[in-house]
């Protein structure tokens, strides 16, 4: 009864997870798009959690432990400060067509979910029902780093598939060897970094996030 | 425990590889470059040639070394091929590392530094060409030789048109190094290792085998300056400083000839004749094209780079003819080819090393490389002036010199054409002796020119100021630079007067590449006659050839002597009853090609601009150009522009657009997968 019930629970999350990827699609305000990457990691953080109990993998608790410090805690932080500084609180994106998009978000997920039976029905694990909804996941991030044209969104919706790829790993395998997790995850902090030193040059240069104005870096 | 030849020769590569390195060292580098490096790699390379000679006399020996890829270790093997060629590296380069001691003395250190890393690194890398026995070890000494001498070539990298003539090399270089690889992929087939027994025991159609030959045969082509992949030897061969493009012409595009009898001969194996008239194809067309070209050039070292297009040329038709009759299963005719075109090599790197280091002396001790510039050089040159004439003499194939000798031997192949069975390959094989013949003769004509007006006559005031700030030293070159010169004028003159002696060591060489040597007949005649097959059908004596010249000559000059009484009237020359004359008045490099240029007309692409007839200052310009460029490379050249611009529409300048790529193709691979 336990395991069918951490299932179900797994399940749960994951429809959640793809929810928020939906919301972070829609979402215009950057702030608003921080706090939905943050909750993101939380569901994330839970069904590891919950895959990890009952599974008894012990490794996944230290995922876990991770997923909760990085993706709720220390890369939200960074955000936070990041737009703080930069000052682009308030930014709002207008020029996306939102319906257009949800639209090709919704084929997006039924294509994952038609790749991810076939091999969802080879696997043995409680929650390999979840492989589409990961899938899915990624490819959501993938097209709102297309559709932006802000910075810091794009970064949200790159940080967001290393979400999408972490819950299929731990949902469809039981995780990855600790450490490629702790190697992805440190490559991920350092990326925010990074990032973060970017936007402060791009800014410098152009007096702006909008990455229309690189456009200009073409060469002719 | 290694054998004695092959240990010796790995002990020169690797101490040319640390003379290479110290040459680096900063401070200490440049000073040690100038005095001691290329005296000491000259003893390097007269003890490889030593080692290279022995190795003809036993048997191949082979040996793996510590270095390498894991599990994929670096194979050497030295038997009687690879040592001939270590031989003519070793002897040739000895001579250009002393002349290049020289040339380079008076080099910036930083320069100078470079030059020694890059001329070390590339001499090491051409002896390991030689000895590798795997292919992995052969292209990595093949492209570390093609590297290093990328950058020799752009040693004035400053001038924009040595960049372009370095891109040039690099470029047909690449291609040809692919070709080379896609060779030794097809005789590796997926199967074994990539050692060349591995190689040559493999069993190919023979479609794939003459597939195999094409791409070996065009890949070391394009290394060897055959048409149509020549384009890039007249640009860069100018473009090196002197000592290098004596190294390069002499002996470089050997390494491909090497190359090419390494895998065609050994690897593949079982030489088809079709094959042999393919190589004699192109051989003949090289050759023409080569002199011809020759023959239009006022640039001395330009046109000295274009007689290598034709003297690699005259290799290859001894080659071709060798394939044609292995081909046709007369082994014995089959070497003597082999021979011939192996002592044309060894013979044009002799000349060739000496008549590129004599035009580096001229523009060392004058500045001048253009013919029309040059004039009467004998009298301040006079041991240059000598150097040269022998250099001149021997590429223009007169005997007793050693040019006379391989050509004569390859003319001997052709005239065994009556033994083969195929009618038309019968009666065409003569067609490429006569090629051969005309070929020797504008040579000849060339030469003429080339020391005619160089050497001879009045000099002519220099239209182009002085760039080179050691130049105007008023007299010959150094010391150093004459040694290197008479060591490679004794070697035509000792490959030339004695030719019995390399016929068989070369013997030995062909007969271990196809099984049979000579006929018995033919070495059992002594070392005054040479003879190639049977003393009934055809001997020549060098020795008694110059016994008699030398004996013509005093005999004439003592008669004269006798009954001119030595009697000298010094008066001014007949002056066609201009009263004013000048050194410019001369016949120039253009004037003299000028006959040849309107009987062959039809194969030059010239550019005339005449002058008007009341114009104040006429100039009458003449561009003669490559009709190759507008045939092959430039329409390479457009199409691969159209497909880069088509190709450049994918970059948009919008993140969004590289983003969609990916994920398109994130997308496609999904669905091609599951």
């Amino acid at each position: 009864m336990g395991t069918s019930l951490a299932g179900q629970m797994v399940n749960l999350l994951a429809a959640f997870l793809l929810l928020v990827a939906f919301a972070m699609l829609s979402q215009r305000r950057v702030l608003s798009l921080v706090r939905l990457f943050a909750w993101q990691g939380a569901a994330l953080a839970a069904s590891t959690l919950l895959v990890a109990y009952s599974t008894g993998q012990n490794h996944l608790y230290y995922s876990a432990a991770l997923a909760v410090a990085l993706k709720v805690i220390l890369i939200p932080w960074v955000l936070h400060r990041l737009i703080d500084r930069l000052d682009v609180r308030w930014d709002i994106e207008t020029p996306i067509n939102i319906p257009t998009t949800m639209l090709v978000g919704i084929a997006l997920v039924i294509f994952a979910f038609a790749l991810a039976t076939p091999i969802s029905e080879m696997s043995s694990t409680i929650t390999r029902g979840t492989l589409g909804i990961a899938l899915a996941c990624v490819l959501l991030s993938f097209l709102m780093m297309i559709v932006r044209r802000k910075a810091i969104p794009q970064v949200i919706g790159f940080l967001a598939m290393e979400n999408g790829l972490f819950f299929a790993a731990t949902s469809a395998t039981h995780g990855m060897p600790l450490v490629v997790e702790l190697g992805v995850a440190l490559d991920v902090l350092v990326g925010t970094f990074i990032f973060g030193i970017f936007f402060f040059h791009i800014r410098e240069q152009f007096d702006s996030l909008d990455i229309r104005h690189m456009e200009k870096l073409k060469e002719d | 425990m290694i054998p004695a030849p092959l240990a010796g020769a790995l002990a020169c590569v690797v101490i040319w590889f640390v003379l290479g390195g110290f040459s680096l060292v900063p401070a200490a580098g440049a000073s040690f470059a100038r005095r001691a490096a290329f005296p000491l790699g000259a003893l390097a390379g007269l003890a490889l040639a030593a080692f290279g000679l022995r190795a003809i006399w036993e048997p191949a020996a082979s040996a793996t070394l510590l270095l390498g890829l894991p599990g994929m270790p670096f194979h050497v093997r030295l038997d009687p091929l690879a040592g001939f060629f270590l031989f003519l590296l070793g002897a040739v380069s000895t001579a250009i590392s002393i002349s290049a001691a020289g040339y380079f003395r008076g080099e910036t250190p930083g320069r100078l530094a470079l030059i020694g890393l890059q001329y070390f690194v590339f001499l090491a890398s051409m002896a390991l060409v030689i000895l590798a026995d795997d292919a992995y070890l052969f292209m990595v000494a093949w492209e570390t030789m093609a590297l290093a001498s990328y950058f020799l070539v752009t040693t004035d990298h400053q001038q924009s048109a040595i960049r372009g003539a370095g891109f040039l090399y690099l470029l047909i270089a690449h291609l040809g190094a692919l070709a080379i690889l896609l060779c030794f992929g097809i005789l590796h087939g997926g199967r074994g290792d990539y050692t060349f027994a591995a190689l040559s025991s493999a069993h190919l159609t023979p479609q794939w085998a003459t597939v195999a030959f094409l791409l070996a045969f065009f890949g070391f082509g394009a290394k060897a300056g055959m048409i149509p992949l020549h384009a890039w030897l007249p640009e860069a061969h100018p473009a090196a400083p002197s000592p290098v493009s004596a190294l390069m012409s002499g002996v470089m595009i050997k390494t491909a000839i090497y190359g090419m009898v390494r895998v065609i001969y050994d690897l593949i194996g079982g030489v088809r004749w079709e094959w042999g008239v393919i190589v004699l194809v192109i051989a003949a067309g090289t050759t023409l094209f080569g002199v011809l070209y020759a023959l239009m050039q006022h640039d001395l070292k330009r046109l000295l780079a274009y007689h290598s297009v034709e003297n690699i040329g005259i290799i290859l038709l001894g080659l071709g003819m060798s394939m044609v009759f292995i081909g046709f299963g007369h082994p014995m005719a089959g070497a003597l080819g082999l021979i011939a075109a192996l002592y044309h090599t060894l013979n044009h790197a002799v000349f060739k090393g000496l008549l590129f280091l004599g035009a580096g002396s001229i523009l060392h001790a004058r500045g001048l490389r253009d013919l029309n510039d040059m004039g009467g050089l004998i009298r301040t040159m006079p041991k240059t002036a000598l150097y040269f004439l022998v250099g001149a003499l021997a590429i223009s194939a007169l005997p007793p010199l050693n040019g006379f000798v391989s050509e004569w031997l390859t003319f001997q192949v052709a005239l065994q054409a009556p033994i083969l069975g195929h009618s038309v390959v019968r009666s065409i094989l003569p067609l490429f002796a006569a090629t051969l013949a005309l070929a020797g003769a504008l040579t000849a004509m060339c030469f003429v020119k080339v020391y005619g007006i160089a050497f001879l006559g009045q000099p002519r005031e220099p239209r182009h100021p002085v760039r080179d700030p050691h130049a105007h030293s008023g007299g010959d070159v150094g010391p150093m630079e004459q040694f290197g010169m008479a060591w490679l004028a004794a070697g035509c003159v000792v490959l030339g007067v004695f030719p019995v002696a390399m016929l068989t060591v070369l013997n030995r060489v062909a007969a271990s590449l196809t099984g049979t040597g000579l006929s018995t007949d033919a070495l059992a005649s002594g070392w005054l006659w040479l003879v190639p097959t049977t003393p009934a059908q055809a001997s020549y004596s060098p020795v008694i050839f110059l016994v008699v010249i030398v004996g013509v000559v005093l005999l004439t000059a003592l008669l004269v002597h006798r009954f001119y009484h030595g009697r000298v009237r010094r008066s001014d020359p007949w002056d066609c009853g201009f009263p004013e004359q000048t050194p410019r008045m001369q016949d120039t490099a253009d004037a003299f090609g000028q006959p040849i240029r309107h009987v062959f007309g039809p194969i030059y692409l010239m550019k005339r601009s005449l002058p008007g007839p009341d114009d104040a200052s006429p100039r009458f310009v003449l561009k003669i150009e490559d009709r190759h460029w507008y045939w092959i490379y430039l329409p390479i050249a457009r199409l691969a522009d159209f497909v880069s611009a088509r190709v450049a529409l994918l970059q948009q300048g919008r993140i969004s657009f590289y983003l969609l790529y990916s994920f398109l193709t994130l997308i496609a691979l999904l669905v091609f997968v599951a």
